[in-house]
Order: C-alpha cells, then sequence, then structure tokens
C-alpha cells in the first residue's frame, strides 16, 4: 500500500512568538522548527500501518530548502522517501493543489496529515487536498483500521465522536490519540542521510490569500487578587465588574 | 446576489455557532446592502428553520432528502456548491465547528475561493477584503487578505455575539441532483458524549489539572461547572493519565476554546496550556503557588489551596443565582 504524509515544517511548541518590526512577517530569528506535532502523529500511524499491511511512506512537504532538516527528522522517524515542492506554502489552498496533483498521478492509497499546523492554524489543507483529488476526507480523526480496501475510523464531532467507514483512496488529518509518536533512533538517523529526498517545482500559481499582517495579543492589564479568606468576592466580581456571570 | 450561510443542525435543532454565523452574515450583509440565504442540510422541521429569519436568514434552502440524513462532507460540499452558485453568492460563511471544518476547505477548493478559517471579527475592510484570525495557537493575529472572486470565512465558535436582527423569511425545500459517488462516507455510529455542555460551545468552562491530586477530587469541580452551568475541562497530563476523557484536553495538543470565562483551577500555566485558551475573555486562576505562570495571563486570581476554595466558589454561585 502507498501511503502519503504530509508535514509542515513549524516553530517549537515553547517558541515565544514575535513579528518583524513592520507587523508584515513572522520572525523566525532564533526559533527552533519541528515536524507538525499532528502531522508526527500521523506520519506514526502511516508507520504503524505500513509494518502490517506493507508498503512504502512518502512523506511531502511545499516550503523552501529551510524546511529540509525537519525532512530528515521524518526520515529519521521511519518515512521511506521524501518529496519537497519548492515554494513558499503561503496560501492553503496552492499548498493542496500542489500535493493533490502528485498524491493523485502516483496513486496514493491514504493521504495523511495532521487536524491544523500549529502555526497558522488553517485545519483547511487536508479537506483541499480531498476536493481536488475527488475522494473522501475524514478530518480530525482519533483512531485508523484498515481491513482491505475499507478504512474504519473515529473522528471527533461537536459533542461527541462518530464512527465512518470510507473505501480507499482518501484523505485523513490525525487529531490527539491517533498515534504515540516515535523517537528516533540512532540507525533511523543515520540511514535518513541517504534517504531519496526529492525536490520538485510548483506547477500551480492560484493563490487566493495572503497574511498581509500580524500582531501580538495586546498586553494584558494586571491580575486582580482576591484573598483565599474569600472567595465569594470573586463570583461579586465576576458578577458586578466583568458581568459575565 | 447574497450571503450564503452554512446553518448546521444537531437533532434537527440549529447549533449555537449557527446563530453565531448568521449574526455574521447578517451584519456583513447589511455593510453590502445584502441578504442572507441559510442552507440547512437534513432533517429540520418547518418551526425551527423560521427561526433563521429571527438572526437575519431572507431565505432558507433546506435540503431535506433522506440521503442527507447523515454527514457526508463531499455530498454536503456539493449542496453548498449548488447553493452558491443558485444565489449567486459571493461571500460564504460557516461556524469552524468540526463540521465546518470538514465541509468549508472541501468547497472551498471547489470554488476556488480563499478561506480565512477561524475569523475572528468582520472584515476590516471590502476592497481589498481583510478579516483577522488568530495564529501560532493563539499566540498572535493574523490579517488575511482574500483576492478570489468567491470568499469564504469560518467564524471562530463564541468569538462573535448572536444578535436578534428579525427579518420575513421564506423557505425553500431545494433537491439538488447530487452524484451517488460523492456519497462516500458511511456513519456507522454517533457517540454522543452525554447530555453535557459541547466544550468548544461553552460561554463558561472550568478546567483544572494536576493540582486536583486525582480523578477522585473532581467532583467538587463539576459541581462548580454546574452551579455556573459551564463545560469542564483539563490540561494535558490529566488526560494523558486517564484522569479526564480526553476530549476535555485543552492547549495546544488539545482543543482551542474561546469562552467568556475560563476558570483555571490546580493549572501551573505552562505556554502550551495558555495557547489553547489565551483568547478567553475573562480568566482566572486558583493556585496554591503565587509564582505560578498562570497569574500574568489572568485577570483575577486566587492564591490559595483549591480544596478549599472550589466549594465555597459554588456555594457562592448558588447564592448568587438563588437571589435572581
Ligand atoms: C509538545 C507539547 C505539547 C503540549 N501540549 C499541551 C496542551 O495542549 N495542553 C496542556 O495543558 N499541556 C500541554 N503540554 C504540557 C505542558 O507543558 C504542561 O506540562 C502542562 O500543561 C502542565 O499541566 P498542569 O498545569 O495540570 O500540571 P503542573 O504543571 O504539574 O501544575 C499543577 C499546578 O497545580 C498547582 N497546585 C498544586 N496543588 C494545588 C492546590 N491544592 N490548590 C491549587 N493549586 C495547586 C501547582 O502550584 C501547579 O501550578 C504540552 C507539552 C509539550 C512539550
Amino acid at each position: 500500500m502507498k501511503f502519503l504524509v504530509c508535514i509542515s515544517h513549524v516553530p517549537d511548541t515553547t517558541t515565544r512568538i514575535t513579528f518583524t518590526p513592520d507587523g508584515k512577517a513572522f520572525n523566525t530569528a532564533g526559533v527552533q522548527f519541528i515536524i507538525n506535532p499532528y502531522d508526527e502523529m500521523a506520519l506514526t500511524r502511516a508507520l504503524e500501518l505500513k509494518e502490517t499491511l506493507g508498503g512504502t511512506v512518502t512523506i511531502i512537504n511545499v516550503g523552501p530548502l529551510a524546511t529540509e532538516p525537519t525532512l530528515r527528522k521524518a526520515l529519521a522517524i521511519g518515512a521511506d522517501e521524501a518529496i519537497r515542492i519548492n515554494a513558499e506554502p503561503t496560501d492553503a489552498l496552492f499548498v493542496a493543489e500542489e500535493i493533490a496533483v502528485i498524491a493523485k498521478n502516483e496513486k496514493f492509497d491514504i493521504v495523511f496529515g495532521g487536524r491544523e499546523s500549529i502555526d497558522y492554524n488553517g485545519a483547511q489543507v487536508m479537506g483541499m487536498i480531498a476536493e481536488f483529488m475527488e475522494i473522501p476526507s475524514v478530518v480530525i480523526a482519533t483512531k485508523l483500521d484498515v481491513v482491505g480496501t475499507t478504512a474504519t475510523l473515529e473522528r471527533e464531532i461537536d459533542g461527541g465522536k462518530e464512527i465512518v467507514s470510507v473505501n480507499l483512496p482518501f484523505v485523513v488529518s490525525a487529531q490527539k490519540d491517533f498515534a504515540e509518536p516515535r523517537i528516533p533512533n540512532m540507525r533511523g538517523i543515520m540511514s535518513a542521510r541517504i534517504k531519496s529526498l526529492k525536490v520538485v517545482e510548483p506547477t500551480n500559481t492560484l493563490k487566493p490569500t495572503s497574511s498581509v499582517a500580524f500582531q501580538t495579543p495586546p498586553p494584558k492589564s494586571e491580575c486582580k487578587m482576591i484573598s483565599p479568606e474569600h472567595p465569594e468576592e470573586l463570583i461579586q466580581l465576576l458578577h458586578t465588574e466583568a458581568k459575565i456571570i | 446576489m447574497s450571503i450564503l450561510v452554512y446553518a448546521e443542525t444537531w437533532d434537527g435543532k440549529f447549533k449555537k455557532p449557527s446563530f453565531e454565523a448568521m449574526t455574521y452574515a447578517f451584519e456583513l450583509a447589511k455593510t453590502a446592502n445584502d441578504t442572507v440565504t441559510a442552507v440547512v442540510i437534513g432533517p429540520a422541521s418547518e418551526d425551527e428553520l423560521k427561526r433563521a429569519g429571527e438572526y437575519g436568514c431572507s431565505k432558507v434552502l433546506h435540503a431535506n432528502d433522506s440521503k442527507f440524513v447523515s454527514f457526508c462532507p463531499s455530498a454536503y460540499t456539493a449542496v453548498l456548491a449548488d447553493c452558491a452558485t443558485s444565489e449567486n453568492a459571493k461571500t460564504i460563511v460557516f461556524s469552524q465547528t468540526y463540521s465546518g471544518k470538514s465541509v468549508a476547505p472541501r468547497l472551498a477548493a471547489k470554488l476556488k475561493a480563499g478561506l480565512v478559517s477561524g475569523a475572528i471579527s468582520l472584515p476590516s475592510s471590502s476592497e481589498p477584503f481583510v478579516v483577522r484570525k488568530k495564529c501560532f495557537s493563539g499566540k498572535g493575529f493574523t490579517d488575511v487578505q482574500v483576492s478570489s472572486d468567491i470568499k469564504i470565512i469560518a467564524v471562530f465558535p463564541n468569538a462573535h455575539h448572536i444578535a436578534a436582527n428579525s427579518v420575513s423569511v421564506t423557505i425553500q425545500t431545494i433537491n439538488p441532483a447530487i452524484a451517488d459517488a460523492l456519497f462516500n462516507t458511511k456513519v456507522n455510529e454517533v457517540k454522543k458524549t452525554s447530555g453535557k455542555i459541547v466544550l468548544t460551545e461553552a460561554e463558561i468552562v472550568v478546567s483544572a489539572g494536576r493540582g486536583m491530586k486525582g480523578p477522585e477530587n473532581w467532583g467538587m469541580i463539576e459541581e462548580l461547572a454546574d452551579a455556573l452551568g459551564a463545560a469542564t475541562a483539563c490540561s494535558k497530563p490529566v488526560a494523558d493519565m486517564g484522569w479526564r476523557p480526553h476530549h476535555e484536553h485543552v492547549g495546544q495538543t488539545g482543543i482551542t476554546i474561546s469562552p467568556n470565562l475560563y476558570i483555571a483551577i490546580g493549572i501551573s500555566g505552562a505556554i502550551q496550556h495558555l495557547a489553547g485558551i489565551s483568547s478567553s475573555k475573562v480568566i482566572v486562576a486558583i493556585n496554591s503557588d503565587k509564582e505560578a505562570p498562570f497569574f500574568k495571563i489572568a485577570d483575577y486570581g486566587i492564591v490559595g489551596d483549591a480544596f478549599q476554595i472550589v466549594p465555597k466558589l459554588t456555594e457562592a454561585v448558588k447564592q448568587l443565582k438563588s437571589s435572581h
């Protein structure tokens, strides 16, 4: 079976986010980048399925040269090969169309990704890929099992969970519980260096959105402290001052 | 021309975020001298559909065929694309709920439309069309410019108010011809998490962390939540240790919420936790450690033992409610 996993390259979760003085870009100086945590869950499940069902796991990323160390890390975790589409991933539709073209041409059975990337929090790319490929999509999935050409998934819905089944090929996006990420071992790290990382140029041009300005949240005003002897004062303040209860 | 809004239902009733999306669409339509058309897919009574008129929708398109009873992203996308064409809609509004996340991106790809997901305010300008959303899991905001002819906005739940805007409404049953092949997702089972308040939609959230010491101590957390009419949430280690179900886990790797009031009890306030809740309108921290990072972003704080404080808060809430 052929598994494709979309990998996005994002700032580490502990990063203090700042923007350039003109407010037009994210300030990457000194920032550590990681595999988007949800993508890592997706990758792990793809590797587990490969171990039971056989096949190959290919990772794909739309990004500049700077994302390659992140792709090597995904190869160290166990992916077989990598594809990098050499372009800035500034628009979700553009990213999705690039990936969909390759996924369709190379007849992947399952296209995996994360629930959202933790930088732009779009939660857009996976659904868009599915629509471009005209195949089913199950997003925010917490479980995936495959038997023959049918997959059964559990996904989150507002106020519960849903168990669904779809036929291959399909697109899935991972939510926590999908799989427990693995730490790469020495052998993985060594072999990652020699695995294939193919660079291809983009073929689409449609980019309907762009982030034109950034801002950090306004600084919080001082925290009002309430005596632990009189917690009921908090309830009064929430009622009379904040007016939310 | 009109603005389209995807009005989700649950058990035949509009969800709360649907009223937020309708209000958003109505306010947007007002500035553009447009009207709002709601699209409802799946069963809903005539009386329920009429409620869309109370929130500014002058037309409801209802796809009521039995095929639409269970949710299927590809088929629902096709229905919405059909309605967008028939109404000549240039703006389509969703709520960024789980269903919204399933359908809006597909529709964007189908219509080659730019999508702003998780919008937190109305467009700041229409030419160019710019909408603000959160980014970096709540650590920043970005203004997204959309240049496509058709624009899709998915509004972050609880970020936009609900306002009554009564208009006269016509209800039209539609029967779009959707190819059988698009019904490609079979729903085998829907498991509802009891009758509790849905965390992503809750206006008040009571959340607790490792400071509660063990799952046996959650009784007082639930009592406070019940008194406030709040949903309950927790920090990551609490879910990881199995003290609470995973769907309650908020933060960078859990869910992101934006309630009016977030009460954090025995949670230290790690950056990954704050990422999921930082856009709450009012934040309360209760922690025995006065240096806990949570106090840096809280509006109100109490330094003290949660086991002493929480029951007293519940008492005070009950008193307040009984006096009104
Ligand atoms: C990649 C990554 C992703 C992560 N994602 C998330 C996420 O999504 N969500 C999340 O929550 N965490 C996340 N974390 C974990 C995060 O870094 C913290 O470890 C976690 O939030 C701490 O949980 P806590 O505050 O409940 O526990 P602790 O840090 O142990 O804090 C417990 C707090 O309770 C207080 N306390 C103890 N006893 C009492 C008492 N009797 N009364 C009052 N207060 C008391 C203590 O003073 C302390 O502040 C992530 C970490 C990583 C590395």
